[in-house]
């Protein structure tokens, strides 16, 4: 493994992304557009006027702002790590064009978590931009909450890479976003604080990475109160990252060069 | 001899239980084309895998270029080119940057990959197909991009897997030409092929491959040579009586073979069995006397034909 080939993978990624972005326009700039007018100004003004503005004690779209930057960050890394990688694996076969390079599997996962990356922390920025001019956070506020977003979004990325990496075909990818990536965005924290929940499935909303996510984004950004330590918080994300890789390089590896 | 580029003893690979590639072995010199012939799931592609050091050996051994794949695999992967199979071309992207990604990836600057684009788009007859993107291309282009592609790196060791595979006549003949030029500039080629033509036409020597094992190895003419006569003559009898009819042809050739839709006649002299065939009251519908080729080398080897 060199760092210098996991370089040469991002460079790809971005050579690539040079020819392809017009598809992911939408997503960048116009999802978060869409989201915070129709939840956060929509939806928030009766939030703000009933009784929830008095238990949140902050408008609603302020409140909500940061936990759509995860949770744009979580679609954003799942979304890199499903379609595209299967069609590196198997329909187009252009991760099999790269490894009969010097490029061996931990540099082509690296390179391609590395790129990720750089796409995570494109989309949160304009992310925190859109959120600035919406007037739900200061700028300062909203690009504190971009570091926490990047994290949560390569933990997405780097397990759902392995779990691709795992399928015979497609039909895998969409249960994941219907059965997954969906009620997480619906449940972790996003929304609403996850203490509306039953008490009895509460504690299930502690283990989901993006609750993670969306309360170091929001604890950072806005100065609230963290549920758990942000270092408990963080250091989850990171193994999780960890554990995604490795199990990554292990399934692209079976994969791969059986 | 000087010492081979590829040398394999005993080269295995197992796919849990089913076994693609059984204890073969094989030496290919620098500067010589070598084939390996054989029909589908001989493990021809899982042989050539090995070679190009992204697959690993079940056991056996394997040196190329002097080295071992198992430790040295990219810097072997830095000094040979690989033709696969399928065209795992990127679609999205055009020519240009295909061949400017792939070049990349071993670390070659822009401008020496500008250099050698401009010079392989020529040899490759795809230079007014520089900026367009990949995915209209017709297969023959296509197949030439995925060969471009394969020489960005001035490998010394082509692999070549099923290279015309799919293309029309004149592609094919194209491919050739260049593969033939290729090796006069002194690159070593490892060829894959089903076509028996198209492995008479490119290798100096090559293996017969079936199930795993190699049936065979030498020069294209040494192994039509040995295990086959110098000419053939083919008799196609009415549907469904092959069988019957053979049964009654023995001793006017060297060899009978029934196919389901012909017989074949293995003789040294093809009009001499067509007049012998007549005389003792036989009527074929049809008659082709033709010379012996690799196709009835590895019918005579396996009983079976090579593209089914
Ligand atoms: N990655 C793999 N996993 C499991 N089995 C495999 C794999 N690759 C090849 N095989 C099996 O190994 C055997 C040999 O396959 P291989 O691709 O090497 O044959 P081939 O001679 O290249 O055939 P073809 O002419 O069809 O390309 C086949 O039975 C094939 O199904
Ligand atoms: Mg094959």
């Amino acid at each position: 493994m060199t760092v210098v080939g996991s370089l040469r993978v991002v460079e790809a990624g971005a050579r690539v992304y040079r020819r392809t972005w017009r598809g992911s326009v939408i997503s960048t700039f116009l999802n978060p557009i869409l989201y915070l007018l129709a939840m956060g100004i929509g939806l928030g003004e009766l939030v703000d006027e009933g009784s929830g503005g008095a238990s949140l004690d902050l408008p609603y779209l302020t409140f909500l702002a940061p936990g759509l930057l995860a949770a744009a960050a979580m679609q954003t890394g799942a979304g890199d790590a499903s379609y595209p990688v299967m069609a590196g694996i198997k329909w187009r076969k252009t991760y099999e064009a790269t490894l009969s390079t010097p490029i061996g599997v931990p540099e082509l996962l690296f390179g391609h978590l590395g790129w990720v990356t750089v796409r995570l922390t494109f989309v949160s920025v304009v992310f925190a931009a859109i959120m600035t001019l919406f007037g739900a956070t200061s700028a300062v506020e909203g690009m504190l909450a971009v570091p926490p977003a990047v994290l949560t979004g390569l933990a997405f990325s780097s397990l759902v890479t392995a779990y691709t990496a795992k399928l015979k075909n497609e039909m895998g990818l969409a249960a994941m976003f219907r059965f997954a990536i969906v009620p997480l965005f619906l449940f972790s924290g996003t929304f609403f604080p996850i203490e509306q929940l039953p008490d009895y499935v509460e504690p299930l909303a502690y283990i989901t990475p993006l609750w993670h996510g969306v309360e170091l984004c929001r604890g950072l950004a806005l100065g609230l109160e963290y549920t758990v330590h942000p270092l408990i918080s963080v250091s989850y994300l990171v193994v999780l990252i960890a554990v995604g890789a490795v199990l990554g390089v292990m399934t692209l590896r079976r994969r791969l060069i059986a | 001899m000087a010492n081979p580029l590829v040398s394999a003893r005993g080269l295995t690979k197992h796919f849990d239980e089913l076994v693609a590639v059984d204890a073969i072995d094989f030496d290919v010199q620098e500067g010589e084309a070598f084939g390996f012939l054989g029909p589908n799931g001989a493990g021809k592609s899982s042989t050539m895998r090995m070679i190009g050091s992204v697959s690993p050996l079940t056991a056996g051994t394997l040196s190329v270029l002097g080295l071992d794949p198992a430790r040295d695999g990219p810097q072997i992967r830095a000094r040979i080119g690989v033709v696969p199979q399928d065209d795992n071309l990127d679609l999205e992207l055009t020519v240009y940057e295909n061949l400017l990604i792939y070049g990349r990836y071993f670390g070659l600057s822009k401008a020496v990959i500008d250099g050698r684009v401009a010079e392989l788009l020529r040899f490759t007859q795809l230079e007014d197909r520089r900026d367009s993107p990949v995915d209209p291309l017709s297969g023959g282009m296509k197949r030439r991009l995925v060969i471009a592609r394969g020489l960005i790196n001035t490998p010394e060791l082509l692999l070549l897997d099923e290279p015309t595979t799919g293309l029309d006549p004149q592609a094919r003949h194209l491919l050739w030409d260049r593969l033939y030029r290729l090796k006069q500039e002194g690159v070593t080629l490892i060829i894959t092929t089903h076509y028996m033509d198209e492995a008479e036409q490119l290798c100096d020597r090559l293996v017969i491959m079936d199930k795993g094992k190699i049936a065979a190895e030498g020069a294209p003419r040494d192994l039509i040579d040995r295990y086959s006569t110098r000419e053939v003559l083919e008799l196609r009898f009415p549907v469904g009586t092959q069988a019957v009819n053979a049964e009654h042809l023995d001793g006017i050739a060297h060899k009978t073979e029934v196919l389901p839709d012909r017989v074949l006649l293995y003789t040294d002299n093809a009009d001499h069995a067509h007049s012998k065939v007549l005389q003792a009251g036989f009527e074929p519908e049809s008659t082709v006397s033709r010379r012996s080729t690799l196709e009835d080398v590895f019918l005579s080897l396996t009983g079976r034909t090579l593209v089914d």
